[in-house]
């Protein structure tokens, strides 16, 4: 999961914190972060599908896009032209999945777009980004933002996960006000007398919160929430497997600059306004897939013997002729076997189709099957 | 008491006889975390010394085990396939790979043994 490294590996405000709880530390785009805690990825991954998982993930950036007239129009139609999905149509405290995009359809990052519901700043969008890509994204952002939507990075803000079945019982012992925030909405309100701004999403297919809190105040809230034993760490290894399970993508293995949203099975985050219209980079290209049916797709794949393929391996037609790659491969704790993702020619993308994955030389039967794997649990109220 | 010899995989065999049962160490079990599956050789196959002959994988990644002699496997765990964790409870045990039918004896003295081994994974 590391990738190369040039320079000093970055910290986030938990590190020493991660240290204490045992955590082994990886270089993950350019972080020095926490794999695994001395439990293991599969005591970790279990934990939070059945009890509540917390993950330091504040490498993630970090950023607002403040309006100079206090319109929040002003600032969602700016970010529109940069994104497929339906920004304007936003609440006050809802928030969207989406992606950038570039010139040719492709994806640039993707990303979490809230409208901020706080009184007095619900005209400033709030965006969650890739730690790999978020430098990228703010030079992106600041080469296309007209001169009246000002991009303010939050260097000073932690961001902490919460997940699984008692994640939201557990915070909502120390903040009563959240316990009723539907999927996709936030709210700012304290935890036990720490100002936080809490969004009802994740990255596990649980239902769990994403907490964004002033790096200065992390410790003192992650050891308030780690003090419930409901609550336990888990490192980076177990959300990979948990998100891998809940057919999430991960960018630069399942998107990149090369794969449309379309063709990523993320249609569904192009709302129906968007897909009309365009109006943001690389329009024409998803257009395109949207009518014509994209060349390839995004399926997931269930081998039928118990050995992972991991990204890389070649998918095949029954016949032998490749079709296709694994993006993310790898073992499923829930579903106690191995499991994958990739993309397949659209011919060969029906669920139950049988294909075969060369593996170490060998080609191991296996079949395309809907995601997820294990079930979304989200509270949609 | 069999002698037990290491590769610097941290990969073991225990010798009885011209027969050495190869598989992991207590280290390397737990720098790879919880085993999934296990890929064994078959009997009959001839491995030579340094050559990958089975693959062993846990929830994150897939990693060689490499012959620590020459020889032919004359059988490889049939325990592994139903319950691969078995590498983690009990690696120099029930947790073993494969047996081998040692060829050339001499590959053995370019192993460590344990005191060896012991001072090795205190310079990791």
């Amino acid at each position: 999961m590391g990738e190369p490294q040039t320079g000093p590996l970055l910290t986030t405000p938990l590190h020493a914190l991660h240290g204490e709880l045992g955590a082994k530390m990886v270089p993950f785009a350019g972080y020095d972060m926490p794999v695994q805690y001395p439990t293991g990825v599969m005591a970790e991954h279990n934990w939070t599908r059945e009890h509540a998982g917390l993950f330091d993930v504040s490498h993630m950036g970090q950023c607002f896009l403040i309006p100079a007239d206090g319109r929040f129009e002003t600032a969602a139609a700016a970010l529109e032209k940069l994104v497929p999905s339906d920004v304007l149509g936003l609440k006050p405290g809802q928030q969207r999945y989406s992606q950038f995009t570039n010139e040719e359809g492709g994806i640039l990052d993707d990303l979490m777009v809230t409208r901020l519901g706080h009184p007095g700043h619900e005209h400033w969008i709030y965006l969650v980004v890739n730690a790999a890509c978020k430098d990228a994204d703010y030079a992106h952002l600041k080469a296309h933002l007209p001169a009246d939507v000002a991009l303010k990075i939050a260097e000073d803000l932690a961001l902490i996960a919460v997940q699984g079945p008692e994640a939201v019982a557990a915070v909502a012992t120390l903040a009563p006000d959240m316990a009723g925030l539907k999927f996709m909405t936030s709210l700012d309100l304290a935890i036990d007398g720490i100002w936080a701004h809490v969004s009802r999403t994740g990255y596990t297919g649980e239902d769990g919160v994403e907490i964004s809190v002033k790096s200065a105040d992390a410790v003192a809230l992650t050891q308030k929430l780690l003090a419930d034993p409901r609550v336990k760490p888990i490192g980076l290894g177990a959300r990979d497997s948990l998100r891998l399970e809940a057919g999430l993508c991960l960018y630069g293995h399942d998107i990149d600059t090369t794969t449309s949203p379309v063709e990523a099975g993320l249609t569904w985050s192009i709302q129906k306004r968007r897909r009309t219209e365009g109006g943001f980079l690389g329009a024409a290209r998803i257009q395109k897939d949207l009518a014509d049916g994209a060349p390839r797709l995004r399926v997931g794949i269930l081998p039928d013997g118990r050995a992972p393929a991991r990204e890389g391996t070649v998918v095949k037609a029954a016949d032998g002729q490749p079709i296709g790659n694994i993006t993310s491969g790898g073992f499923g704790p829930t579903i106690n076997g191995p499991l994958a993702m990739g993309y397949v020619n659209r011919r060969f993308a029906e669920p139950g189709t049988p294909v075969l994955l060369e593996v170490r030389g060998k080609d191991l039967p296996a079949k395309v099957v809907t995601m997820p794997f294990a079930p979304h649990r989200y509270f949609r109220g | 008491m069999a002698t037990v010899k290491y590769t610097k995989d941290h990969e073991y065999i225990r010798i009885d006889g011209d027969t050495g049962t190869v598989g992991i160490s207590h280290y390397a079990q737990e720098q790879l975390g919880d085993v999934v599956f296990v890929e064994l050789p078959t009997a009959g196959k001839a491995v030579k010394k340094g050559d990958s002959a089975a693959v062993v994988e846990s929830v994150k990644a897939a990693s060689d085990i490499y012959s620590p002699v020459s020889g032919e496997v004359t059988a490889a765990n049939p325990d592994l396939e139903g319950a691969p964790a078995t590498v983690n409870d009990d690696p120099t045990g029930k947790g073993w790979f494969f047996k081998v039918k040692i060829a050339n004896p001499a590959e053995l003295d370019e192993l460590m043994d344990e005191a060896a081994y012991k001072a090795f994974l205190n310079t990791l």
